[in-house]
């Protein structure tokens, strides 16, 4: 079957819906090299808005702890930190933080990053000039769902914010393939008396797929009784690299953070 | 023979063979593989083969097999039990440390043990107990707060209860024992807690230590030198100058035995810590071996490093296979071994010697072997990936071999890998001694790794980062006959039969009969939750019987009448 060309045209981010808790892993970057910009980006604004109080802009405000000598006292990995800053350390004032996935992820790269992390260089996205490209140029409620706006053949945008690390949401918009999960890859079912069915893959066992097809609707094929089945591994979403300019992509990416959910 | 020894012998057979529950002595244990109708021994018999010589079902009736009674644990968590049956009577534990007697044709119980487990114990990697041996009429098992405990089989009470390790410091017991004449023998894990793992025989009627043989030896003993010194100090070093006081070694799963070599075989789990390789320089014997003891004495007869010096957590924890087999036109006593590390094994069980070394998955940490066996490792460079990954090509959960065709079988992970690192871990008794920054490799930043234990109902990993297989090897060359892919990886174990039925299960919940001779679906059934314990089979009332558990459901499936 022919995909309709709205969609091959719209915005597929087909790459942005990964369960919560699995951006948890990208927090765990074990080089320096591997931290994305934007997520250093995302976690200064962060570490501006909910660690100065107490360790100061330059990360030595508290006695004996300098955050940008990239050593520290009770953390050697990335884990480390994680474990630190969503558990706290007890008799200390270092309290217990709530973050999400993308905001851990941002948190341990700007951290990582703090002695050579140039504020200048890097644009900040305005979350509400981004809603509007989307809602607008950007077309992409012709594919994802954004609350209760939007189609449900791509994945649902609604939490991709607590979900998705700002560079993987940067990365997604200008090579989307690169992002795109396992889970989500489109696949193409032939059933055994012609009928194609396209859609984007839910689950999928040795013997069963499920998918949503791409008229939204909830399809469960047994392997055994198609023709053809393929999953493809190239993301029928088109790269906004060219598209849209670096400071919409900064905003672009700026709204999509801010998608928490409920 | 002597008329009232006949008389006794006549007895007996009758006694056996019209299902009266008979004591089951060591010449039963012995001869447990050709006593198709019970399953006496964790592993089927004492070669650990998992092959029945029931022939009730086949390749052509197996689409028949319907659910003939199921049993439901109360607590959740994976269910890792091989059940035994005995003329019968199916003997089970369920978690944390349960013991459950049942009708083996019904599925109702007689009787239920608790033990009641020490509140400091810790236990790495799930609170886990994989079974039971049985003897006389006395079943067997370790527990969780490492102890051995003596149960009436038929009344559930306790008879001794004897500790066996330290439970605060890491030290448990999950496997099924394995009884040898007079002796129950187990190993211990708690490998992640930096123990000094071994193997220890009791006397089955009072409990008391025969003999302990220490899979991390001491510096003075035979092997201790593969603890090497450690390096001058350097700013950015650490090395653990005593690092086989806490080396790891563990025992996970039931040996095998061979009792004409009177042999008894141990696979043995990974070096402490499990990846930061540089604190504890050498080979570090015997973890990731194979060990072969005397079974009276518990005396190192010989063994065979599949990973030395390992930095993989590659243990061998895996279920000796012993197999008699025709190698190069000779005969061959055999042991294969699909190990962790990716690699199938055919060992001479008798002298140990190394016979054959290829891989059955991807493989990268190392590529070439010497004649003596020794891997030629060539690790990764910092941040690249390492095939297998961190759970191995395989696991703990039992392979099969089938005199009738000839091969083994093997559960596989293929496709996975993990990018390894390790970083500087002190020991401190009952805390986790990994020394690991692992990350699983995935094509994706940020997509979903294969879970390593458990899985919940949506496979969001799919084929990007690892699938599962069923893989037929030649015993003798480890030559792939067939495979049976799965989408999800498997922890199931494997059954196969004297009809060359298969069976197997898996993350996908799905218990499935297949061809052993060429890996053909015959039937399969949805059983809704993983399956992660090798199935059995049994007869009752002249009917063949099936096992899987799936979740918290032990199902029992027949033939359809």
């Amino acid at each position: 079957m022919r995909i309709r060309p709205l969609l091959v045209v719209a915005l597929f981010l087909i790459t942005a819906a990964a369960p919560r808790g699995a951006a948890a892993q990208t927090a765990a970057q074990a080089h320096p090299g591997e931290y994305a910009p934007a997520d250093i980006a995302y976690g200064s604004r962060l570490y501006d808005a909910q660690c100065t109080t107490c360790h100061g802009a330059n990360g030595d405000g508290v006695g004996g702890v300098d955050l940008r000598s990239g050593k520290f006292r009770n953390a050697v990995t990335d884990q480390d930190l994680v474990r630190v800053i969503t558990t706290g350390i007890q008799g200390t004032g270092m309290q217990a933080f709530k973050f999400d996935a993308s905001e851990i992820a941002g948190i341990i790269a700007y951290l990582r990053n703090m002695n050579s992390f140039d504020r200048g260089a890097v644009k900040a996205g305005d979350a509400r000039r981004g809603q509007t490209i989307v809602e607008t140029k950007g077309g992409c409620a012709a594919c994802h769902r954004i609350g209760t706006q939007g189609s449900r053949v791509a994945p649902d945008l609604s939490e991709v914010g607590a979900a998705r690390s700002a560079g993987s949401l940067l990365r997604s918009l200008t090579d989307p393939t690169s992002q795109m999960m396992p889970i989500n890859r489109p696949v193409r079912a032939v059933t055994r008396d012609g009928k194609v069915i396209s859609g984007r893959r839910l689950n999928e066992d040795t013997y069963t797929v499920q998918l949503l097809d791409d008229q939204e609707k909830l399809v469960s094929l047994v392997k055994a009784d198609l023709r053809e089945y393929t999953i493809q591994t190239v993301s029928p979403m088109p790269s906004f690299q060219n598209k849209l300019t670096a400071d919409e992509l900064a905003d672009v990416v700026a709204y999509l953070l801010s998608l928490k959910g409920r | 023979m002597k008329p009232l020894k006949a008389i006794l012998t006549l007895l007996v057979v009758i006694a056996v063979t019209c299902g009266v529950q008979a004591q089951v002595g060591s010449d039963r244990l012995v001869n447990a593989a050709k006593e198709a109708r019970n399953w006496l021994i964790y592993s089927g018999g004492y070669f650990s083969n998992r092959h029945s010589n029931l022939t009730q079902i086949t390749p052509a009736n197996a689409k028949n097999l319907e659910l003939k009674w199921m049993y439901q644990a109360a607590v959740a968590g994976a269910w890792q039990t091989t059940p035994l049956v005995v003329d019968g009577v199916m003997y089970l534990t369920q978690r944390p440390n349960d013991v459950v007697a049942l009708d083996a044709k019904t599925g109702r119980v007689f009787w239920i043990y608790r033990h009641t487990l020490d509140p400091t114990q810790i236990v790495c990697c799930g609170a886990n107990n994989r079974g039971l041996a049985i003897l006389g009429d006395t079943l067997y098992m370790g527990t969780l707060d490492a102890h051995l405990v003596a149960i009436d089989s038929r009344t559930g009470r306790a008879l001794w209860n004897t500790k066996v390790a330290e439970s605060k410091g890491g030290y448990s017991v999950t496997h099924a024992p394995l009884v040898v004449k007079d002796k129950v023998i187990v190993g211990v894990g708690g490998g992640e807690y930096g123990i000094r793992g071994f193997v220890a025989a009791f006397d089955a009627r009072s409990g008391r230590e025969v003999w302990r043989f220490y899979t991390i030896p001491a510096p003075n003993e035979p092997g201790g030198d593969s603890w090497k010194a450690c390096p001058p100090k350097t700013a950015d070093s650490f090395c653990d100058p005593e690092a086989w006081k806490h080396g790891g070694g563990s025992v996970w799963v039931t040996g095998s035995y061979d009792p004409a070599l009177n042999l008894t075989y141990w696979g043995v789990g990974n070096a402490g810590p499990d990846w930061n390789n540089e604190q504890r320089p050498g080979d570090n014997l015997y973890t990731d071996s194979v060990v072969a003891l005397d079974a009276d004495t518990g005396r190192l007869k010989w063994h065979y490093q599949f990973t030395p010096h390992d930095r993989y957590d590659y243990d061998s924890v895996q279920v000796p296979v012993l197999a008699d087999i025709t190698w190069r036109g000779a005969p061959l006593k055999a042991m294969v071994w699909a190990n962790r590390n990716g690699n199938f094994y055919v060992l001479d069980r008798e002298t140990g010697k190394f016979l054959v070394g290829k891989p059955f998955v991807k493989v990268n940490w190392m590529d070439t072997f010497d004649e003596r066996g020794r891997p030629n490792q060539t690790p990764q460079p910092a941040g690249q990936p390492t095939w297998p990954g961190n759970q191995g090509g395989t696991n703990w959960y039992s392979p099969s071999y089938s005199p009738h065709t000839g091969l083994f079988y093997v559960s596989a992970w293929e496709g996975y890998a993990t990018i390894f690192g390790g970083t500087p871990v002190e020991y401190q008794e009952g805390r986790n001694f990994g020394g690991g920054v692992n990350r699983s490799f995935v094509p994706v930043p940020g997509a979903p790794a294969t879970p390593g234990i458990r899985r919940g109902p949506i496979n969001n990993w799919t084929e990007a980062a690892a699938t599962g297989a069923v893989l037929a090897l030649d015993a003798g060359t480890g030559e792939l006959k067939w495979k049976f892919p799965m989408t999800d990886v498997t922890d199931s174990g494997i059954l196969t039969t004297a009809s060359d039925v298969l069976f197997t299960g898996g993350r996908e919940g799905y218990f499935q009969a297949l061809d052993a001779r060429n890996g053909t679906l015959l039937w399969k059934a949805s059983l809704g939750a993983q399956i992660v314990s090798g199935p059995i089979t049994y007869e009752a009332d002249g009917k063949q019987f099936v096992t899987a558990i799936s979740g918290l459901s032990l199902c029992v499936f027949g033939l359809r009448e």
